[in-house]
């Protein structure tokens, strides 16, 4: 009786340590974790609004790859809004080389492979003059892309002209945008299993990283999670990802188009935490005058990351046209402001310097989740567009205060 | 005079002012009595910019605890309208004026003269010819604030604050960006006004100002009021400021360093010079000049003498300038086209402007240390992270940077503190010569002294250190060898055993 009621006590103790750390915890990462609450709000907040249709395997999956070609936009604009520019023009530059990689495969016959190599490297090449102009004249980028906007927006229409709505006959392009990885196990009925071990694998593989990383943290005496919080951490990201995956293996299992995501994400991510170049595109954004006396070339840097950014508007417009298995004429339109929208709802900082690949891509999740569910829920597109400014704002809005705090 | 004569125009009572996890102000007190000049010294963190934003109302009636007695009356400040519709007015550090807006424009930013609802111009400036006379500025006043000097700039700054009608000035580190002329005519003007029944406040520090203007001298110690010193009680003097600004004795403001032969000569320069195109003249005209190595070589000279488009000229950063003349390290002739190849030569620039130009502010102490030289912490382009670890940890440690973890963003670090994360950046870069321009700018005075130290370990070590300073005493202090600059030339060459303040001085101002 008496050491019932006690473990009692002990367990409340450990709950309320708990509790109070979560909150501790909460309020100094809000930044961070503040795009995750908001996902997950929004997620909720639909299923129950749609009965459940939000969250339907279907939905989701569709969702998924209706991101994509935004999501590849969101991580190449995250690194121009971090070294403290814009590019107005992606949209457009998407739209034409998506014509572009049409005539390549319908009147000039090329395969698939080589059509989109030569689109990316027409990307880069947009991106090199830019950063030209940019970099080297000194031009403000918002004038450049502008005009670049106004440019690709022309070259758009000429390509289009005489056939109007190119219609694209591959398969194997098609599939980019509309298909879904094989399964060649098929181990459960009404399961995709490559997906559900791809799954399993990609769980594996973040608890071992975190553990790492954790015991890693601690030999250096940082400041490292309690054990407690850390395992509920590893737990909730699990499930959260362990969820998607299964919703999504009740489907089709994953789509091309997510595992490209995926695969340019984990590049990014990479190329921004542990390269000598990612730390030098933070430091040109963090401070310009500081970055080049310490010998960064800032003029490279900017060549470099705008020729990325139009490398990635390319593989965009790849996603796009194949999804739409048809080049038209208003493709990529209001693409940038999606991206520019994510990236800031993502937590890039609107002074340059700051921001994470991966919180981009949550918050080209954020802003899609939003026009799917009011979609669903058959919201007026007049409404639509107003809602989506107001969240924009919202985020920009926590963004500073949140920063205000800190400092 | 009135019978208020002894009265405190300004009572701060019991003043305490805590920050999330940090008591930035407790229970302080601080009396100005009407019509002095009185002083606010400290080191850094010390609380001196907590309690100016107190009174000033930036931190308003309710966030702090205690009173603020102005003129008898307790104060409840919600913002810095008040405070100044009270007679407050603050004149910052940094400059709050408009470049390309005339004199008058600024001056009467804010609260213009109005007929109805638009701006009455004649009578704009009008006021502003007599307020110019009031600070002795002897100007046009739709002159371009960008086309005066500094000095020129602070006093229409405490111009536009007696278009306000002001009670009581305040002045923050109102020297700081100044010469020794102009500084001179600041601080008369103070004593002017103070004739006149103005009451200032003046924080600072540079204890020589100090000394030679303040009646009282408060001193704030972490968050704490020291003492107050009444200087017609001759209580107000070098030694006993320090003693209470660090809390322990000081007895040598420059550590000494053991003497030691200097070595070969490791950077030359001949007939440098420089032509800028933007300014449309020659910025540094045919210098020679010279470094040996372990030896500490001071430029000294008055601001803009042309000290820092020196340094910038031989580390690469060109800013668009043309240069002629021979640059030789070793013996070997240098031509650099970007900062990378002057650190790839040897060669390290610790800035003036360590938040403009120095540091990343929003990036934390390790990122900040590293990123001169993470060449040597990677492979093919990877960052070795643990390595880079170590290293900051080093550093954080050498030279004693004081942080709970080098996670820790620069912008939360005190002025001494961000100075050490410089330095270490720029050691991490195993450079040969060293180039610390104003190394002591805005660091107190416990924090100097640690930087004097590591400077003669570095000496030791055999490094080569080229000093940009504008502090004669440090100056004096400090090198072997000094050279001084005025507009563009080399004005003189001395050691620094022969040199006295008053020989640097001719030679700055030829």
């Amino acid at each position: 009786m008496d050491s019932l009621s006690k473990e009692k006590k002990n367990f409340k103790t450990y709950l309320l340590n708990y509790l109070k750390e979560f909150k501790v915890l909460l309020r100094k990462n809000i930044r961070e974790y503040g795009m995750f609450i908001a996902l997950f709000i929004i997620m909720i907040t639909f299923s129950i609004l749609t009965n459940g249709t939000f969250m339907s395997p279907r939905n989701l999956s569709n969702l998924i790859n209706s991101t994509g070609y935004v999501a590849v936009l969101t991580i190449g604009m995250t690194l121009i809004l971090i070294i403290r520019h814009i590019d107005l023009s992606v949209g457009f530059v998407a739209g034409f080389l998506g014509a572009i990689v049409a005539i390549l495969m319908t009147s000039m016959k090329l395969n698939t492979g080589v059509s989109i190599l030569i689109i990316l490297a027409m990307g880069i090449v947009i991106g090199l003059f830019y950063g030209f102009l940019i970099g080297k004249v000194g031009i403000p980028a918002f004038v450049v892309s502008l005009a670049g906007m106004l440019v690709f927006r022309g070259l758009l229409m000429l390509a289009t002209q005489k056939t109007g709505t190119i219609i694209i006959p591959n398969d194997s392009f098609n599939d980019i945008g509309n298909g879904f990885i094989p399964d060649p196990l098929k181990l459960v009925d009404g399961y995709h299993s490559l997906t559900l071990l791809l799954g399993i694998v990609g769980i594996v593989l973040y608890i071992i990283t975190e553990i790492r990383n954790r015991k890693n943290m601690q030999k250096y005496e940082f400041e490292v999670l309690s054990k407690s919080m850390f395992v509920s951490k590893l737990i909730f990201v699990s499930l959260l990802i362990g969820y998607v995956v299964w919703m999504l293996s009740r489907y089709n299992g994953f789509s091309w188009t997510v595992v490209i995501v995926l695969i340019v994400t984990a590049i990014y991510h990479f190329l921004t935490t542990k390269t000598v170049l990612g730390r030098q595109i933070y430091a040109v954004g963090g401070n310009p005058e500081a970055a080049k006396l310490s010998g960064i070339n800032v003029t490279k840097v900017t060549y470099f990351v705008f020729a990325s950014m139009s490398m990635l508007a390319a593989l965009s417009g790849v996603l796009y046209t194949s999804r739409l298995q048809s080049a038209t004429t208003t493709a990529g339109l209001g693409f940038e402001l999606d991206a520019i929208a994510a990236a800031y709802v993502g937590g890039v900082s609107t002074s340059g310097g700051v921001g994470k690949i991966t919180g981009s891509l949550i918050g080209a999740l954020v802003m899609s989740s939003l026009t799917s569910g009011m979609n669903l829920m058959g919201v007026n597109i007049s409404y639509q567009y107003i809602i989506r400014g107001i969240i924009l704002v919202v985020a920009v809005v926590f963004d500073i205060i949140t920063r205000r705090k800190k400092g | 005079m009135t019978t208020y004569n002894t009265d405190y125009i300004l009572e701060m009572n019991n003043i305490t002012k805590e920050f999330p996890g940090v008591k930035a102000l407790s229970n302080v007190n601080f009396k100005v009595k009407r019509g002095e000049i009185h002083c606010l010294v400290g080191e850094n963190g010390a609380g001196k910019s907590t309690l100016m934003k107190v009174l000033s109302g930036v931190y308003p009636y309710g966030e702090y605890e205690g009173d603020i007695v102005l003129n008898n009356e307790v104060q409840k400040y919600s913002g810095i309208s008040n405070s100044e519709k009270a007679g407050i007015a603050i004149i910052y550090q940094e400059l709050a004026l408009i470049p390309e807006m005339s004199v008058y424009e600024n001056i009467f930013i804010g609260h213009e003269i109005k007929n109805r609802c638009t701006i009455n111009w004649n009578e704009t400036i009008a006021k502003s010819k007599e307020l110019l006379k009031r600070v002795n500025l002897n100007i046009n006043p739709s002159t371009k604030i960008k086309d005066l000097g500094v000095g020129r700039q602070q006093l229409v700054e405490i111009a536009k604050a007696f278009s306000k009608n002001v009670k009581l000035l305040i002045l923050d580190e109102p020297t700081a960006a100044l010469n020794e002329d102009d500084s001179e005519n600041l601080l008369n003007l103070l004593r002017e006004l103070k004739e006149e029944g103005i009451t200032s406040i003046m924080v600072s520090h540079k204890l020589k100002e100090v000394i030679s203007i303040a009646d009282t001298v408060t001193i704030l110690r972490d968050g704490r009021t020291i003492c107050s010193l009444d200087a017609s009680k001759s209580e107000v003097n070098e030694h006993t400021i320090i003693r209470n600004m660090v809390g322990r004795e000081i007895n040598n403001i420059y550590p000494k360093r053991a003497k030691k032969e200097s070595g070969e000569i490791i950077l030359e320069v001949k007939n440098w010079s420089a032509y800028s195109n933007e300014l449309g003249r020659s910025v540094l005209k045919n210098i020679n000049f010279n470094v040996r190595k372990g030896e500490v070589v001071a430029l000294a000279g008055l601001m803009g003498a042309g000290r820092t488009e020196f340094a910038n000229s031989i580390f690469g950063n060109l800013r668009g300038f043309k240069l002629s003349g021979e640059l030789l390290i070793n013996g070997e002739p240098k031509d650099f086209k970007h900062t990378s190849d002057a650190i790839k030569s040897g060669i390290a620039y610790v800035t003036e402007d360590r938040k403009k130009e120095g540091l990343i502010l929003i990036h934390d102490i390790k990122n900040n240390i590293t990123i001169a030289n993470l060449k040597s912490l990677s492979s093919n382009g990877i960052i070795n992270e643990n390595e880079e670890i170590n290293v900051a940890n080093k550093y954080k440690d050498d030279l004693t940077i004081k942080t709970p973890s080098i996670e820790q963003l620069l912008g939360n670090l005190s002025g001494g503190n961000q100075q050490k994360v410089s330095v270490g950046k720029w050691l991490f870069t195993e450079p040969k010569i060293l180039i610390l321009d104003e190394p002591t700018r805005g660091i107190d005075v416990g924090a100097k002294f640690e930087i004097y130290t590591i400077m003669n370990r570095l000496i030791q070590e055999g490094l080569s250190i080229i000093m940009i300073s504008s502090e004669l005493p440090e100056v004096l202090g400090m090198s072997d060898r000094i050279y001084v600059m005025a507009h563009g030339e080399i004005t003189g060459e001395i050691n620094t055993l022969d040199a006295t303040q008053d020989k640097i001085m001719e030679m700055a101002t030829v």
